[in-house]
């Protein structure tokens, strides 16, 4: 294994935001590294740098052995460094074969030569046990398809160094093999893959060695084999898990005993969706739904708050029979959703943080009732320090946030319209395992005081972690409801794989 | 629902507290951060206005000469603002509509139903002046409905369902018209256009009233923050509660009503309806005029009064352009120059290549005087 | 065929003995986009009714292609011959060889066409713009002894009438050294613009005094008037006001003492187009190529009585 890639000292500020100071990065080829850090460690940035997104301030980058300055990806991308980047960057309206063969194409006489084009997409994407139709628009795929497309896209430029950003958090544990095989294969030929991610399990799975970064700073640079999870993590934190993760089963039945169903489902079929699912979640309690990508978890999510019109069945809140037609409706009768795709449905990136808090509260009031501004800035405050959302201040753009301080705003502006049913839809995706921990303490303490969650996770550990009870859906309708010592990741492992 | 006051109030006030000094100070700060930011939004459009407005006075030592006679003020600056009224006015609509991320070419053809609508009510004997400006408004208001009702409905998008009423407006009004050019007699209709109050033209106080009052419901209630959102995200705006059908409605509507004000006040200062010449062009002048305010056309932010300052910028040109003696066939090579400048101004990549090129000195005032 | 057309005619000698026989006649007008337009295409049709021509009139609705597509609609009904009021000036070449293939005479009326064969169409029935600027140049001229400072509001830039208007105009003030054109712009054809344009000249003018606002249309001089008398001025006395078209709104400010003077713009040119046909019919093959029709000048003496008669129309 040889030098390839080298970044010494790299710093970068934004305003009012040291992003990297002095971080450092060894790659060598035919290697898969680590890189791991909470949430503003830095992760993307370092990626950004080094892939020509962004210019750094100081520090050197060293490719071959010559010194580089990478003033655009394109110029990072001709001497061999490819990025996928976290959130899929690739153009929904043009077909998957144009994706990825964007700026590239095989040309006949200086036109593009499509059949050939579709010819190399179906063998790139093969590779990937993708069986598609490489002349579709991009759009009607799911986010996992067109996540393994923009990878497959990574690797068809055949690169030197290969970046992915947190390339597994859409995919189902299948899909995540099959990436895992090609990466294998890259590595074989020399590729250097450098893999950011937030499951520590894939971490252990594939990679070889692991830089730490923590706030900006580089903590360290590990052989994987010789890193046991606990220094991990530890190092990631700079505390120890253990106190975070309680252990709450002692104190759940007697919980259960005394409570009473606020959220039902009876027999409740969405076309395309969802069939004949039915679904009760006690007040103050969290219920997990598990489940592979499209076995209707995230459609349930949908039909409780009036996204997708139900074609049969009934949803009762508190006794009262729910007729949603439009999202209004469902928050209206209190509940709230934290949608699965953050960046489309869930953030409105140009607007500060302040007026992404407080929007939902605001339309809950109407129009004509408008909060004061230091109203809004006394929610926004409250929930930047309850959350603890990192940020300089709360009139920056919600855009300039890092994914899991992202997912903290939505979180806020439901909290503060204090919906009686919180739904959430994937909400760690993307998001670190400080957070995660963070959010598992926030499930519990919501339930605490009195609040019920409905939580479709593809993480179940996660999910058992925090769940009172969960729901195992399969090809569309629930299978398995486990509760109570039952409740553990193996038990919904296997109800998703046996039924 | 609860308020989220007593959720908060608990454990807040022991907190707020505690680090009490910190927050007052990060508090203060951000107050001027964010008051900066907002002054430079200013600073490029006014700085247009400003060397625009000092041409004339090179050209015309007494541009800024202002008389009083007959109860009016009377002078160059006057007829600038004066003559931007119609276009001030519906860039105020313009800038609600292109905030919700649409645009409204319609205007200029919805200026021409109601002048001709008015124009034709002005000719039955003894009919009163409220009902006309009512009628007026009202045609003004179903016109923008309508837009709005196409695009947030049917799912139109904003340049074709607003291109079918801009081809067919015209037509209508000419069908009103009959073809012909109609004049009335009618001293209350014509002090619209060519009247005056406190020493000021009407055109100015309608623009003024309609400033304010669109000020006030939108940035008074939580209108205007609403449109700003639905324009960033409409389906997340949809989400968290919003009614982004009924807001965007409600832009095409007010553009609709800024469309039959200017409208009236274009027919009744030549007294007449001129179907086909009425606002021809001006939807294109309203839309500049809010790109030169700085707003984006994907939606998102607006401001009413930079878009007022645009519409300003392109009367001054015009008023230069009279006044300059230059001969008539550089008239649209002219505007189109000066606007091209002052949006490159405007462009801070295009001010940071400038000053890198040639470190020029006002560039490097300016930006001191930014940070100040 | 012709013979069916003969016994047609026969057939209607006994209903209209004014002419020989019934002629049908095609006219593709550029469409109603003014008052001007408007009134002229009245006027054809009235004028054919009077002289019991059958009249296929189409209304291009401001589009060439409609008016080729008009054309040869009218060459295939065979019609005895084809007015165009062309939209453009060029283009119109394989059209007009169609119709003469078919033997079928064309007029073109109001604007010109530009092709290199003039044998292409019978005659040009057209107001001459360059006789209109010289006419009211030389009425001004006179009732100022050549002593006059002018303010000009050009037609839209590029216009054939503002063009020709102006070269008219400026040959005339070109012998009298006292009289120059201080101020020019364009107010476009319209009485919004003329007003604008008008109140920035005055401003501009700061004090100094203008004889006289020379006009390209009457539009534009209503608007100049307006925003004379918004100055404090007396339009028609303290300024004087002359232009061109002769619509009615004017002979009104005429009559009211507010404006001067102007050249019709006859929308009669139904007429000698019809005399050209009729010409045609009877064997005058070769013709003379350019029918003037430019009207006379209008002033305040006569303008109370022609507004009658124009109101009445």
């Amino acid at each position: 294994m040889s030098l390839i890639l080298e970044l010494n000292n790299i710093s970068k500020h934004y305003p009012g935001v040291k992003a990297l100071e002095e971080v450092s990065l060894r790659l060598c080829s035919g290697e898969v590294h680590a890189l791991l850090g909470e949430n503003g460690a830095g992760k993307s940035t370092l990626v950004k740098v080094m892939t020509g997104a962004q210019s750094k301030d100081s520090g050197d980058i060293v490719f071959l052995g010559e010194k580089q300055h990478f003033c655009t990806p394109i110029e990072a991308q001709k001497v061999g460094i490819s990025t996928v980047y976290q959130e899929v960057n690739l153009l929904p309206n043009l077909s998957v074969a144009q994706n990825l063969f964007l700026g590239h194409e095989p040309k006949r006489f200086g036109l593009i030569h499509f059949n050939k084009m579709y010819t190399d997409a179906r063998s790139v994407l093969t590779q990937f046990k993708l069986d598609i139709d490489v002349t579709a628009p991009l759009s009607q795929y799911s986010i996992a398809v067109q996540q393994l497309i923009a990878i497959a896209r990574g690797v068809a430029m055949s690169a030197k160094v290969l970046v992915l950003d947190e390339p597994t958090a859409s995919l189902d544990a299948d899909e995540v093999q099959v990436l895992f095989g090609i990466l294998n294969q890259l590595k074989q030929k020399g590729v250097a893959i450098v893999f950011i991610t937030h499951f520590l399990d894939q971490v252990y799975q594939i990679s070889d060695r692991i830089t730490v970064l923590r706030n900006g700073r580089f903590i360290g640079e590990y052989l994987t084999s010789e890193l046991p999870q606990t220094q991990l993590i530890e190092a990631m934190l700079g505390r120890s898990l253990q106190a975070q993760l309680v252990d709450k089963k002692s104190d759940d039945n007697a919980v259960k005993a005394t409570t009473a169903v606020l959220l039902s489902l009876e027999s409740v079929s969405v076309k395309g969706s969802i069939q004949a699912m039915t679904l009760t979640v006690p007040k103050g309690q969290a219920v997990g739904l598990a489940g592979l990508l499209g076995s209707g978890r995230s459609e349930v999510c949908n039909a409780v708050f009036g996204l997708d019109l139900l074609e049969s069945g009934s949803i009762h809140l508190a006794g009262k029979k729910l007729h949603l037609s439009q999202p209004v409706d469902a928050i209206h009768a209190g509940i709230a959703l934290c949608p699965e795709d953050r960046k489309v449905d869930g953030i409105i990136g140009p607007l500060s943080i302040r007026e992404n808090i407080i929007l939902a509260l605001q339309a809950s009031v109407g129009w004509w009732r408008c909060l004061s501004k230091a109203r809004q800035e006394e929610i926004a405050q409250f929930f930047i320090d309850k959350l603890q959302i990192a940020t300089p201040d709360a009139d920056k753009p919600i855009e300039q946030l890092s994914g899991g301080n992202q997912q903290k705003v939505i979180l806020a502006r439901w909290l503060a319209i204090e919906p009686i049913l919180l739904v959430l839809d994937e909400p760690t995706r993307g998001i670190d395992i400080g957070a995660h921990a963070e959010i598992i303490k926030l499930i519990r303490s919501l339930c605490d005081d009195g609040m019920s969650l409905l939580v479709a996770s593809s993480e179940l550990d996660e999910l058992v972690a925090f769940s009172n009870k969960v729901v195992v859906m399969r090809d569309r309708y629930a299978v398995r409801e486990l509760t109570g010592l039952e409740l553990t990741s193996q038990h919904v492992m296997q109800a998703i794989a046996e039924g | 629902m609860k308020s989220s006051a007593e959720m908060i109030s608990p454990e807040a006030l022991p907190m707020a507290q505690s680090s009490q000094q910190a927050m007052n100070k990060e508090k203060t700060d951000r107050y001027q951060a964010g008051k900066s930011a907002s002054f430079g939004r200013y600073l490029w459009p006014l700085l247009a206005l400003t060397l625009l407005l000092l041409v004339n006075l090179f050209i015309d030592s007494s541009f800024f000469h202002l008389t009083y006679q007959d109860d009016r003020l009377y002078g160059s600056l006057i007829d600038i603002l004066n003559r931007s009224a119609p276009v001030a006015l519906l860039a105020i609509g313009m800038s609600l509509v292109i905030a919700t991320g649409g645009i409204d070419l319609s205007v200029g053809a919805v200026m021409a139903i109601v002048g001709a609508v008015c124009a034709n009510l002005l000719l039955i004997p003894d009919i009163s002046l409220v009902t006309v400006i009512l009628a007026g408004l009202i045609v003004g208001l179903a016109a923008g409905s309508i837009n709005g009702a196409l695009v947030s409905f049917l799912g139109i998008q904003p340049i074709v369902a607003t291109l079918l009423l801009m081809v067919a407006g015209r037509g209508v009004a000419q069908l009103i018209n009959q073809g012909q050019i109609i004049t009335f007699q009618h001293e209350g209709f014509a002090a619209i256009g060519v009247g005056q109050f406190l020493g000021l033209p009407m055109p100015i106080w309608i623009v003024v009233g309609m400033l304010l009052l669109s000020q006030l419901l939108l940035r008074k209630t939580a209108l205007g923050l609403f449109i700003e959102a639905v324009g960033c995200n409409a389906k997340a705006s949809r989400y968290l509660g919003i009614n982004d059908k009924s807001i965007k409605i409600f832009a095409y509507a007010i553009a609709g009503l800024c469309a039959a004000l200017a409208g009236m006040i274009s027919t009744a200062d030549i007294q007449g309806s001129d179907a086909n010449n009425i606002g021809l062009w001006l939807e294109l002048d309203a839309i500049l005029a809010v790109v030169i305010g700085g707003a984006a056309l994907t939606g998102g932010r607006f401001s009413l009064v930079l878009s007022i300052i645009g519409a300003l910028i392109i009367q001054t040109l015009a008023t230069t352009i009279i006044v300059s003696g230059l001969p008539a066939k550089f008239n649209l090579l002219i505007k189109a120059i000066v606007i091209l400048s002052v949006l490159l101004l405007q462009s801070e990549k295009f001010r940071r290549q400038l000053s890198g090129l040639f470190k020029l000195g006002i560039f490097n005032n300016a930006k001191a005087g930014d940070k100040k | 065929m012709k013979n069916f057309k003969l016994v047609s005619a026969f057939s209607l000698w006994a209903v209209s003995a004014s002419c020989a026989f019934a002629t049908t006649v095609g006219f593709s007008q550029v469409g109603s986009e003014s008052g001007w337009r408007t009134s002229f295409s009245e006027a054809v049709k009235a004028e054919a009714k009077q002289r019991g021509i059958d009249l296929k009139f189409a209304d291009a609705q401001q589009k060439q292609e409609n008016q080729i597509k008009a054309v040869r609609s009218f060459i295939a009904q065979g019609v005895d011959a084809i007015i165009i009021a062309p939209v453009v000036e060029t283009g119109w070449k394989p059209v007009l060889k169609e119709a003469k293939r078919a033997r079928i005479p064309v007029v073109i009326v109001d604007r010109n066409i530009n092709v290199d064969d003039d044998s292409l169409y019978l005659t040009r029935i057209a107001t001459d713009f360059t006789e209109e600027g010289r006419k009211i140049g030389e009425w001004l001229m006179d009732k100022t002894q050549g002593n006059c400072d002018i303010a000009e509001l050009q037609g839209t830039v590029g216009a054939t009438a503002a063009i020709d208007r102006a070269t008219g105009f400026n040959a005339v003030i070109a012998n009298y050294p006292n009289a120059k054109i201080v101020r020019s712009q364009t107010g476009e054809f319209t009485r919004a613009k003329g007003k604008e344009v008008m109140e920035g000249f005055l401003k501009a003018q700061n004090g100094q005094a203008l004889c006289a606002v020379w006009a390209h249309n009457d539009e534009m001089a209503l608007g100049a008037v307006q925003a004379i008398k918004e100055a404090g001025l007396k339009p028609g006395k303290d300024i004087l006001i002359v232009s061109v078209d002769g619509v009615p709104d004017y002979f009104k400010a005429m009559a009211d003492g507010d404006a001067n003077a102007t050249v019709e713009y006859s929308p009669h040119m139904g007429g000698p187009a019809f005399d050209a046909i009729d010409a045609f019919i009877k064997g005058n093959k070769e013709q003379s190529k350019w029918v003037s029709t430019t009207g006379e000048v209008f002033t305040q003496e006569t303008a109370a009585a022609e507004y009658e008669k124009r109101r009445l129309r």
